[in-house]
């Protein structure tokens, strides 16, 4: 029960904070501290969330290393979303197959 | 004409919404993993993809669940993680007509993702609300099928495969932010300092005790106000996220 709590609470944040600035703002944002702030955000969050996590994710955090390693490089490179991640997993599955 | 008009629409949000869709169900399927080790069932994996529908913010919701975290936690972290939406969403705004229906202006929103809003932005001129919404939902349906069939999957699969697959999420991270940052100076160093700033919150006696939701949270807030004091963005740019 508590999890369909959990699921309701996030759900109704993100929809709020999806319709909201439809609903009410009809005009841009002003203030360039809160444009620059909002610009900002996706990236830093993002990139919190990714290290030390993704080493933390795998059986072997050498694994997980190289992956953000691959990871790193092939986004540079320019790579998709979906690319990326498939090389990300093969990478973990790889070197797990060959330092057990 | 218009019959005609709006079914042009509908296949066009279904030829868009098809690719998005396939990329989600592979990224939302190692998503699915991550709610199976935080105890959710295949249904709750898929109710919670289908009304949430946002990578980052699901990924934090499943952890937190893990944490058994409070649920003003819940609610902060994913305004946090989510907040870019609210700048989108004002964007979006921007392609209705004035006088767009209220329901419009809810569905609209609540088919906010990153893609979505790419192809809303995308559009010339006055957005077509029939189109948006019908690539949202079949992307938004292949986005919690995915969720469901992690889930179930994860029971199946074997550990080595498992571990590999809970990569993908961080692989679809990474295509997002480092190909900004390859192009903007800012955007390089800020992720440098948040993957520092990270690992520093990970380890460090005292920080290391702060739960992954809290943490996010945190360093979030820090490290974008200092960026938006420090390199205030020029005026287009803002625009986008």
């Amino acid at each position: 029960m508590r999890v369909y709590a959990y699921i309701l609470i996030a759900a109704l944040v993100s929809f709020l904070v999806r319709t909201l600035p439809l609903t009410l703002i009809r005009r841009e944002i002003k203030s360039r501290f809160i444009r620059s702030f909002l610009f900002y955000v996706p990236y830093v969050t993002l990139a919190v969330m990714t290290f030390p996590a993704i080493v933390n994710a795998t059986e072997s955090p050498v694994a997980g290393v190289i992956a953000l390693i691959v990871g790193i490089v092939m986004s540079y490179l320019g790579a998709g979303l979906f690319p990326v991640a498939v090389c990300c997993c093969l990478t973990v599955f790889i070197v797990e197959f060959f330092t057990k | 004409m218009q019959d005609n008009l709006s079914r042009s629409d509908t296949l066009r949000g279904l030829r868009d919404g098809l690719p998005i869709g396939l990329g989600y169900f592979a990224v939302a399927f190692s998503l699915g993993i991550t709610a199976k080790s935080a105890g959710l069932s295949p249904f709750q994996g898929f109710i919670a993809s289908f009304l949430n529908h946002a990578s980052a913010g699901e990924y934090a919701l499943f952890t937190l669940i893990g944490e058994n975290a409070a649920f003003f936690e819940i609610a902060l972290v994913i305004f946090i993680t989510n907040m870019r939406y609210l700048l989108m969403s004002a964007a979006l705004s921007q392609k209705l007509s004035p006088d767009a229906p209220m329901l419009h202006r809810v569905l609209v929103g609540f088919g906010i993702t990153d893609e979505i809003f790419g192809l809303g932005i995308a559009e010339k001129g006055r957005l077509s609300v029939r189109y948006i919404l019908t690539a949202f939902l079949l992307a938004d349906i292949m986005w919690s099928s995915g969720t469901f069939c992690g889930i179930v999957a994860g029971n199946i699969l074997p550990a080595a495969v498992v571990s590999a697959l809970s990569v993908a999420i961080y692989g679809m991270f990474l295509a997002i932010i480092i190909p900004p940052a390859r192009k903007n100076r800012v955007i390089l160093a800020l992720v440098a300092v948040s993957f520092a700033l990270s690992l520093l919150f990970s380890a460090a006696p005292l920080l290391s005790d702060l739960s992954s939701g809290t943490k996010t949270m945190v360093l979030t807030i820090a490290i974008s106000a200092a960026a938006a004091l420090l390199f205030p963005v020029k005026d287009e740019k803002g625009g986008r996220a």
